[in-house]
């Protein structure tokens, strides 16, 4: 008997499945459903499971979630800001451009430092991937992919190799050659592979590893000698816009941001997500631990930067004035945690004082967007890359 | 509080193209606009100005609304109040009646406000026809203030080269352009004249300034448009010439959680429920330490001695760092927990030097080792994870380390499959055995205690040479006991001791010197 004549009122995503077809408006225990044919026949044959309707869990989420808003609520006896009042304040910092670096013909995207301090890489919409001494501003090499945007980069911890990658949905290695005149590209090794644009990559502690985060909303990591998938990190439910290793030699947890509004906290080993945080009201576009490993910061296109503790498990601080409306790009920590640096869309970076919550200082300088800031490995100074095509080093 | 995102984040019903990061900014101009331009709340005056022959109808001055920011934004510095009025003209929300540049000026200079219909959060994407129709127009007008500058004159050539084909069609569209505006009233023509200007201005901005209209290409796929079906400024129809955006890559549509995204939603939550969590209190008193402990060596807070590299072009500082010798400074560091201490190379040597003088460092090789195990290729693992059990856990290890019976017995289970993190529980387990007792002797030590006190080696010398360990003994003591005068809170008992301590001390010291 053909069960498939039925009058189909709506047309759209299944309730059940998600699949997109005609939909049965029919009703359960008095809620109303939309199930595609086929998931009626299921649900008919395997009989109603009292409470399991998608409705009824969604009803049990919230409840939940409230329940948990509540918990928290009662850890926040006093906030961080008014414990930080008997602290000294921050010295007036005089903050200047010490180098500007010219030579990107497009959009600086990203940037990484060496560990040596002084070294770092670049990457820009037109595909070039340039390795300078700041110190200097000597270009040391320089490599094109074949795409444009290149998102993300990264410098290897023993300083021998760099990664990229953007919108060719890779992430590909390039190891550093001593001799100037040899052609990188050709040693270039696609590592990660994602089904959408990579937007952020980190090695962990060693070479041999290497994290990323891609618009497909999952983060992943690799071996970069194989290129094998060792570890895959589900869980967003959009695009993922960054990532950051915690700081600890002992730790295997990472913390990623997207355009779901979550930050998630993951663990490398089981690929579980261990905490979320979810208080900013747009995309979130970078995240950054605190020096110690037990907080994070995060920068997002609400135009602010919020600091979550991961041992209390919630938001302790919003950084944001009335001044400040276009969208936060790229957040990272002075060496102690005191200052919070962050871009922002409007060209400038703003200076927080990240106990005490009000704003330390504003640097103008760039001309067009920041799209990442770093702080050099040993602190001495703050590195911005921009849509001005320069990247500028402050200190 | 920014005002504007309150109405935009709160609402849960809003459709999802007006969350898009670029409307929120929007959102909050166009707030910030229509606040100025509100006189009876508190805004700017609007008002017709007379120059020479004329009037110039509707404008403002640069500093009124500098003002107006600084005061209804809380902006104390006005070169502030300058950089977001610039930001707002440059994505056309304002603009100079006299000049294509889109900048706020704090001065006399003349602004008027942009008409809604041009506003960016329409989702503007003008075709180059409708350009080269506007441009086409303008040379049409034969007016001094409608004269195309060098810039626009060149964009001209460049689209009657491009439109060689279509070229009577578009000069037949500005010609009609311009007979609809003949029929406008005058004042009224000269603020729309104006304000066409300020949106080609935003879309084909003067070369050297800021495109605003350029977007994140990541955040591309939520645009209002996403089809790009384009409508044209003078209603030109479309085409179906126009060029597909190789911005806009085609999205995933939105998945509606599916009935096991939300169970495995509620098993997270539950989990977070059973998870114990610190008071804020504690944890903010625990930032502020680590904070305060850090500030010494953050080069943005103290000063660097003897400089910031980047500052001098001096790179003394950094020469220090790697040489042999580290500073006091560093060394003091290793103090605060046994992390830091092993983050620093020369840290991790002293420590392991100390261990070697207890015959105990066979707990930092096995933490060492299963460290360098995790940062190894894919591939290598395995041998090496069995290479380590052998050196450090099998029966009869040469380096044997002491596990519980528990960790012991998982770390050989996980030895059945190997992988990089098969000794993780062990790892865990050596590290606190560590710090709870191996780390705080060595900070006692004299290896740390040299080091931290920046005591210089005695030269070698034949007498000096027969130093016994007494001696070495009774110069670690005394110099605790010079610590310890500078201790403010000593046990009052000490005080009635110290002078007999010092007295057999100094015998002793006496007594071996010989």
């Amino acid at each position: 008997m053909c069960d498939q004549t039925f009058l189909a009122a709506t047309f759209g995503p299944c309730d059940n499945c998600s699949k997109a077809s005609p939909l049965m408006n029919i009703y359960l225990k008095n809620e109303p459903i939309n199930y595609c044919s086929f998931c009626v026949e299921m649900m008919a044959c395997q009989g109603l499971q009292k409470g399991e309707t998608l409705t009824s869990l969604k009803k049990e989420s919230e409840t939940l979630k409230k329940k948990l808003e509540e918990e928290r609520g009662k850890l926040t006896d006093v906030e961080l800001h008014q414990v930080a009042e008997k602290v000294e304040a921050v010295a007036a910092l005089s903050i200047k451009t010490r180098r500007v670096l010219k030579g990107h013909g497009n959009k600086v995207l990203c940037m990484d430092w060496c560990k040596d301090k002084r070294r770092l890489v670049s990457s820009s919409q037109d595909g070039k991937v340039i390795v300078w001494d700041g110190f200097t501003l000597n270009k040391e090499h320089g490599v094109t992919l074949p795409c444009t945007w290149v998102m993300a980069c990264a410098y290897a911890p023993s300083g021998c190799a760099v990664a990229c990658g953007g919108l060719d949905n890779k992430c590909s290695v390039v190891p550093l050659s001593l001799d100037r005149t040899e052609n990188l590209a050709a040693k270039k090794k696609s590592v990660a592979m994602h089904t959408n644009y990579v937007s952020g990559c980190s090695f962990t502690n060693s070479d041999m590893q290497l994290l990323t985060s891609s618009g497909d909303g999952t983060c992943a990591l690799w071996d970069v000698e194989s290129g094998q998938l060792l570890q895959s990190f589900h869980g967003h439910t959009a695009d993922v816009l960054s990532l950051d290793l915690a700081p600890s030699e002992t730790g295997n947890t990472f913390v990623s941001g997207g355009c779901d509004m979550k930050a998630n906290v993951w663990d490398m080993r089981s690929g579980q997500n261990i905490q979320s945080f979810e208080s900013h009201e747009s995309d979130i576009n970078c995240v950054k631990y605190y020096p110690s490993g037990d907080a994070f910061a995060s920068a997002s296109d609400d135009a602010t930067c919020r600091f979550y503790d991961l041992r209390a498990d919630r938001e302790v601080a919003v950084y944001q004035k009335d001044s400040i409306i276009f969208g936060a790009s790229s957040v990272d920590f002075s060496l102690s945690g005191r200052l919070l640096f962050a871009g922002y869309n409007d060209y400038t970076i703003n200076v927080w004082d990240v106990l005490k919550g009000n704003r330390v200082s504003v640097l103008f300088g760039h001309e067009n967007r920041i799209s990442r800031l770093r702080v050099s490995p040993d602190g001495t100074a703050l590195c911005s890359a921009s849509w001005d095509n320069t990247l500028r080093i402050w200190a | 509080m920014a005002e504007g995102s309150k109405d935009q984040g709160g609402t849960g019903t809003s459709e999802p193209e007006e969350d898009s990061p670029n409307m929120i900014v929007y959102r909050k101009m166009e707030d910030i606009v229509t606040r100025i331009q509100d006189e009876k709340a508190g805004g700017v005056a609007i008002r017709t100005v007379k120059s020479f022959l004329s009037k110039i109808p509707s404008v403002v001055s640069g500093t009124d609304i500098v003002q107006w920011l600084m005061k209804n934004l809380a902006i104390e510095d006005p070169a502030e109040a300058i950089h977001l009025g610039s930001l707002i003209a440059a994505h056309g929300y304002i603009f100079p009646i006299n000049d294509h540049v889109l900048t706020l000026k704090d001065d006399g200079t003349l602004y008027r406000f942009q008409s809604p219909y041009f506003w960016p959060s329409n989702c503007w994407e003008p075709e180059n026809t409708d350009y080269a129709i506007y441009l086409c127009k303008r040379t049409m007008q034969n007016k001094a203030r409608l004269e195309l500058a060098d810039y626009e004159a060149e964009n001209l050539a460049r689209l009657q080269r491009a439109f060689a084909r279509k070229w009577e069609f578009i000069f037949m569209q500005a010609e009609a352009q311009v007979k609809i505006d003949r029929k406008k009233d005058k004042a009224e023509r000269k603020i729309l004249d104006s304000q066409e200007r300020a949106f080609w201005d935003v879309h084909r901005p003067v070369p050297g300034c800021v495109n605003t209209t350029e977007m994140d290409i990541r955040k591309c796929r939520r645009e209002k448009n996403p089809h790009r079906v384009k409508k044209s400024v003078y209603g030109v129809p479309d085409d179906g010439q126009s060029q597909p955006s190789p911005v806009h890559i085609s999205s995933q549509p939105a998945r509606k959680p599916t009935k096991e995204d939300v169970q495995k939603e509620i098993t997270f939550l539950n989990t977070q429920l059973d998870r114990h969590c610190m008071k804020v209190s504690k944890v903010a008193d625990s930032l502020m330490t680590y904070t305060e402990q850090f500030m010494e060596y953050d080069p943005f807070a103290s000063v660097v001695e003897p400089s910031n590299p980047w500052v001098s072009d001096d790179t003394t500082f950094w020469d220090v760092e790697t040489s042999r010798d580290p500073s006091q400074q560093r060394v003091k560091k290793w103090g605060f927990s046994l992390e830091e201490a092993l983050r620093d190379p020369a840290g991790q040597d002293q420590f392991l030097k100390f261990l070697e003088s207890e015959f105990s460092s066979e707990n930092l090789r096995f933490w060492l080792a299963v460290q360098d195990l995790k940062r190894r290729p894919f591939h290598e693992v395995p041998p090496r994870a069995q290479e380590i059990w052998q050196e450090f856990l099998a029966e009869g290890a040469p380096s044997s380390i002491n596990l519980d019976s528990h960790s012991y017995e998982r770390t050989s289970q996980n030895l059945k499959d190997p992988g990089r993190y098969s000794f993780e529980d062990a790892q865990d387990h050596i590290f606190q055995l560590m710090k709870s007792d191996s780390y705080a002797r060595f900070l006692r030590s004299n290896i740390y205690q040299d080091l931290l006190l920046a005591r210089k080696k005695q030269p070698a010398d034949t007498e000096q040479g027969r130093r016994t360990s007494l001696e070495k003994f009774t110069r670690s003591v005394v110099s605790h006991l010079e610590l310890g005068l500078f201790i403010s809170q000593k046990p009052h008992w000490l005080h009635h001791y110290q002078w007999l301590f010092f007295a057999v001390i100094t015998i002793l010291h006496s007594f071996v010197a010989f």
